[in-house]
Formats: structure tokens, sequence, C-alpha cells
């Protein structure tokens, strides 16, 4: 299977999905794209099925808190992805808006989605709307805040048991 | 007694954080119906110990004891896929002998987490003898290890720029000695000990099957996945370091004793792995060249320009990640690692619903997957 | 005489001075065969492992036989770091042994802490704001040799035990209540 420079992987989804990609920075140490958020589900399923694409592999998801953003308070999440049969990677964000950040769930397209969104789901607060069974998984069950954001502050005590900072 | 009259009823069955054979702490609630695995729920979370938290409040040199502990039997490699993250985002260029100094402590790093793994799941099944056997050796890397930067377990000896302390003839004899008593011998002794036992394959083959498409989608990666028969290895196929300079075989399983996918073919491939990289070892050492061992200016003041990177290294239990977010600043803005264990071990689940599991069966499952909890809950 | 009633705490059985040395001889016995819990959580589980096998093989001091269950063990290594998901395993499963029984907290991070102390929110910062401890060793990982010498003292402690004072009133140690 062919290998295709970033450029190419960005024109086939364009070509696919037109409207799709907001936005995409090329030169930096990473390359990444920005999607529109609706049209998540459908790009990750294009990411999946398209012979030519073939992201088989999503490697992590990962939420980024930026309360501090020109445009508003934002969490991004984003996804990269790798292709076992043609050899090339893809990062893609999507950007929600930190009052209410709900973006759809891709458990069904990678399996292995499913605990990373309940992580970020319980470190970051990012609600994925689709999934069977979101709840926290790293921190305690009854836990308060997401850890992640940046405006955190940890509890003095949980269940009895002081929480000094020595 | 005609068995029609027999009431049985489901038992739900915690095999709690605390367990012999849980290798750490890790949570699995079963419904069983007597012997059988109905379903099965994994919990984890039990060592969430905050490492990304940590890595946004400590400077880039300061995160690096921190990614040690994560996955505390391969520290060398979690050190080395963060050091070289940071050196993509900053731009760092890395001296020729600290990256033959990378490959060999890393791969040495790798037999030892093999040791390990292979110790503890022949302790899992029921043999106690591969441990000690196994510990044995262990501690002889252990020793030069010590020798070379003064700690057993969490090394934090791969920086950014370079390594910690360079590395003299006499270490590099003791690990030319290494080699040639661990190659030949020790590895057929291991075969003999447990890897052709009637006893284990029975416990083993045809036990815990993933499909290779499974595997993928679940994210499986490392040993656990060319188990399956996927040639998957990043050190050939995004290779990082010197590693495409060197030769080496990527062992896959090959449905031996059993269906392809199977725990023996998993453990196998961890057994041919150590043999592997023995000979990278030997390869590195005898063409390591001379030179400054760590790049003093950029290791004193690592303050990336604002942007992200993404690194992946191949570690002991597959792929290790690492996405960083810098702000311009000396702190990193966001950390998160992608650990490997964290996605083999959500495929247990799956395992338990779509074929016969034996809670026996799910002992040798959890073992085969070799999971680190470190680096489950970060 | 007062140095016999020192010995002695229990009001009933003061001037009874021959179960001194029923004491040594079963302090002795006790004292060799130390069976701790297989209590490992994190990094320092495996220097405990390394402990128990052939290098610095702790079998020859008597506590070779790990236990799978705390009914049956007498010492509980606490080896890694607490959580607050595990803060009430880890109660549970001390509250489970049978008296006398003895706790080490093995690492920096039982002790108050270790690297987590500053950012981490997850973490019990000391294992002894749970449950009391006998013997702290330090370390990150602490050597085999370190852990070893931890359990010598907990022989020594248990030299100093009394069978009339069998749930260990005078000589427990305080849960720690920080400031």
């Amino acid at each position: 299977m062919a290998r295709l420079e970033i450029g190419q992987i960005i024109a086939v989804i364009k070509e696919k999905l037109p409207g799709a990609v907001v936005e995409e920075v090329l030169d930096g140490v990473d390359p990444f794209v920005v999607v529109k958020t609706e049209q998540w589900g459908e790009t990750a399923l294009l990411c999946r099925d398209d012979s030519r694409l073939g992201f088989d592999l999503l490697s992590c998801i990962s939420g980024v808190d930026y309360p501090e953003r020109e445009e508003g308070p934002e969490i991004e999440v984003i996804y990269h992805l790798d292709s076992m049969v043609n050899h090339h990677g893809l990062t893609i964000k999507v950007k929600l808006p930190r009052g209410d950040p709900r973006v759809a769930s891709v458990e069904e397209i990678w399996r292995t989605a499913d605990w990373h969104e309940r992580e970020t789901y319980d470190l970051v607060g990012v609600v994925f709307e689709g999934h069977h069974n979101l709840v926290r998984i790293l921190c305690a069950e009854d836990w308060v805040g997401h850890p992640l954001r940046k405006d955190y502050e940890p509890p003095d005590s949980f269940h009895g048991i002081k929480n000094v900072i020595y | 007694m005609n068995e029609a009259k027999i009431r049985t009823e489901e038992m739900l069955l915690n095999m709690g954080p605390q367990h012999p054979s849980t290798h750490g702490v890790f949570r699995v609630v079963v419904r069983t119906d007597g012997e059988l695995v109905l379903e099965s729920e994994s919990h984890i979370g039990y060592l969430h110990r905050c490492f990304e938290k940590c890595a946004e409040g400590n400077n880039y040199l300061q995160v690096v004891p921190y990614t040690d502990r994560m996955d505390y039997l391969c520290a060398m490699m979690n050190n080395w896929g963060y050091a070289a993250a940071v050196e993509k985002l900053a731009g760092i260029e890395v001296p020729e002998r600290a990256e033959y100094i990378r490959v060999i402590v890393a791969e040495l790093n790798r037999v030892a987490s093999h040791l390990l793994a292979f110790g503890t799941y022949g302790l899992d099944i029921g043999a106690i003898t591969p441990f000690l056997y196994a510990f044995r050796d262990r501690e002889r890397i252990l020793k030069i290890f010590e020798k070379l930067c003064g700690q057993r377990l969490n090394y934090s000896y791969v920086r950014v720029g370079g390594v910690t302390f360079d590395m003299t003839d006499e270490i590099l004899a003791d690990i030319e000695a290494f080699c040639d008593y661990f190659d030949p011998k020790i590895i057929d002794e291991y075969d003999n000990l447990l890897s052709y036992n009637g006893i284990f394959i029975s416990r083993t083959a045809n036990v815990g099957v993933i499909p290779a498409e499974l595997a993928i989608s679940y994210g499986v990666t490392g040993p656990s996945l060319r188990g399956s028969g996927v040639q998957r290895d990043l050190r050939r196929d995004a290779p990082y370091g010197i590693y495409d300079r060197l030769e080496f075989d990527v062992p896959v399983g090959s449905g031996e004793m059993g269906q392809l996918g199977d725990c023996w073919d998993r453990y196998m491939v961890r057994m041919r792995e150590m043999r592997q990289s023995i000979r990278l070892v030997r390869q590195a050492v005898k063409d390591i060249p001379e030179g400054p061992f760590c790049d003093k200016k950029a290791y004193r003041a690592v303050k990336p320009k604002a942007g992200e990177v993404y690194k992946r290294v191949e570690g002991a239990r597959g792929e290790v990640g690492f996405y960083i977010v810098s702000d311009g600043t000396n702190i990193p803005y966001r950390v998160k690692a992608r650990a490997p264990s964290f996605c083999n071990i959500s495929i247990l689940d799956k395992l338990t619903s779509i074929s016969n599991v034996m809670i026996a069966d799910l002992v040798a499952i959890i073992g085969s997957l070799d999971i680190v909890l470190g680096e489950v809950d970060r | 005489m007062s140095e016999i009633e020192n010995r002695n705490p229990d009001p009933l059985t003061k001037n009874v001075v021959f179960m001194s040395a029923i004491d040594d001889v079963i302090n002795a016995t006790r004292a060799n065969s130390v069976w701790p819990l297989t209590f490992g959580l994190a990094c320092c589980a495996i220097e405990m492992m390394a402990t128990g096998a052939a290098k610095y093989d702790l079998d020859r001091f008597g506590s070779g036989p790990f236990r799978g269950t705390p009914r049956q063990s007498d010492l509980m290594i606490v080896a890694g770091t607490v959580t607050h998901k595990m803060a009430p395993r880890v109660k549970r499963l001390y509250d489970q042994m049978p008296e006398p029984k003895y706790v080490i907290a093995m690492g920096g991070c039982v002790i108050r802490g270790g690297p987590y102390v500053k950012h981490g929110y997850h973490v019990v910062k000391g294992v002894d704001l749970l449950i009391p401890v006998d013997v702290y060793i330090p370390g990150c990982p602490p050597r085999p040799e370190a852990l070893l010498e931890g359990i010598f003292k907990v022989q020594k402690l248990m030299k100093r035990e009394k069978i009339l004072d069998r749930t260990r009133r005078t000589t427990k140690p305080e849960v720690y209540q920080p400031v």
C-alpha cells in the first residue's frame, strides 16, 4: 500500500467530506488538522474505511484545557491515528467550548477509544456522546472535579484522609 | 444424580486489587457459572499517581524521574521516549555516542523486563523454579546498571540531550561478558524449563486467542500484537535513534502449539525477542564511537518554542507515546503519556465474552498480556 | 520489684514473674518465622520480589512464604504508593490481619508521599495516615538489603512482645494525625 504525504491525506479528506477541515497547520514540528466538531463522526469513519487512508490504529486520545485563548476558553481533544498498512500517520484535533465540551464518541469505530474516552472524561471533563458507559476510570468513583483542568483545586481531605502538602 | 435436577446459580467473584497473580493492583469482577467465566469487568485506577499533573508543575528536566516510575520495569525506554519527544520539539541534536549508549541500555532493559515477565508468568501458572532462574540473570543486568548509573530500578539515565553518565570501557567489557554468558546456554535453559513443558503448553495453548483485527482495533501493540501474527515493530517501521543501522529480526507468533494468537504465542515472542535484543547489544557495543555523551548546553536549559509533538518508541510492552504541548516556557503545558499496557489490558473484557474462559485461564491471559499497573494508571 | 512491675503492665497478673521466660521462647519462635502478606503495589514490589528471589534470599530468615491472604500473615509490607482509591482496601486488609501484627512502610511514597507529595491529588501522603506503621524504610526504591534490615527491626520488635499484651496496646504506634 502507498504511503501518502500529509498534504495528500488532507486532500483525500477534503474530497470526500468538503467543509469538514476547518484548519490545517503543516509547518510545526508535527502537522495537524482541525475538524468541525459536528462532522467528527463521519471523518473518523472515512479515516478508517477509505483504502487510501487506512487508519486502523488509534494510538492516543488526549484532552488539553486552554482556559485563556483569544477566541474564548476552549478544550481541545487530539486524536493520533496510525496506519499499519500504509505506514503513515495523522493528527486530528477537535476544538470544543470549555463551558460545555461535547463531541461524538468513536468507540464503535476504534474499540480502543472506549477506555481512552473514559479517561479524558475523568481527567478533563469532555463528554463523549454515544459512549455506552462514560464513568470515571482512573480516579476514585466518587471523586469530584476534573483534575487536569488548569483551575483545579485538590480537595483538603477525601473520606477522612487529609491531603497534606508538606 | 440427574444433572437437570441440580440447581445452579451464577456467582459474582471479585479478583480484588490485592491478589497474588494480578501483577499489581488490578481488579476484575467476574460473573461465573461454576468455573466458566460468563462476563468480566475490569477496574483500574488503583495506582493513579497523577503523572500528568506532576509534569505540569515541574520543568522539562524534572519530569524525567516521573517517567521512570510509570513503567518501572523498562524505565530506560520510557525515559528515552520522553527525551526523544522533547528533543524533537526543541530541535536538540543528540551526539552519536549517546545514541549507541541508549540502544545498549534500552535493549538490556528489554531483556530484564522480559525475564521478569517470564519468571512471573511461570509463578502464575504454578511453576516456582523459573522465577528464581529469571531473577538470577536479572540481577546480573541490574548489577551492570548499578555500575553505570547507581540505580537498580528507576534509572532516570536517559536525559534530554543524551545520557547522564558515560559508559566506561570496563562497563562495556561487563556487557560483552554478560552477552556471552546469556546468549548460548541460558536461553536454551529457559526453553527447557518452561516453554516446551507439557503442563505449560496445556495451560497456555489455545487459551486467550486474540484475532489480529481485534487486536489492532483495541490498540494492542508490542509482543501481544506480534503474537497474533501482525508484523509491527516501531524499531523497524518508524526507526528512531540508530535502529536503522542495526540488523535484527522481528519475531511474530506462528500458531505453533495451538491457534495463532494464543497465550503461548505471546510468551514465545518474548523469549525470541530476548535473543534479538542480545544481538542488537552486541552490534552496538562493537560499533560504539568515541565522543561526547551528552549535549551539555541543551541539558542545562530546555526551553522549546511553543508547539506540540507526539513521539512514539517501542517499549517492552508496546508503543510508548508522549504527546507534549509547550507554551514557550521551561515548564511543559501538557504531557500525555500513551501507555501500552492501558490498551493491552482493555481487551480482557472482550476475550471473556468471545471465547470460553475458565477462571484459571483468566490468570494465564493476564500474565501473557504482561501488564504493569504503573503505566496503566499513570 | 519495680522492674518486674514495669515489664508487666497488666494489673491482674502484676506479680507473676514466670511469664517472662515463656515470653522469650515464644518471641524467639515468632521472630524467626515472620510471614509477610503479598502487598506489592508499585515499583517497590519489584524490589520486594528481588529480596525474595535467590540473590538476597529472604527465606533463610524465615520470611519465605508470602501469604496471599491477610488472615495467615503477621507482617504487612506496604510496598508502593497508596492512592485514595486503594486506601479503603488497605484499611480493610490491615483489619483482617490477626493480632499481633506489624506494618513495614517500604519506599518513599508510603512514608510521606515520595515524589508525588506536591502535585499528587490522588495519592495518600503516607500510609501512616491510615494504619499504624512500625518500621519505615526510605528509598526509591530501597535496596533489598534495606528491606532485609527492616525485617530485622521487626524481628527485634517481636522479641519485645509479651503474651499478656497480645494486642500490643502499649507498644503499637499511633496513626499519624497531621496538624
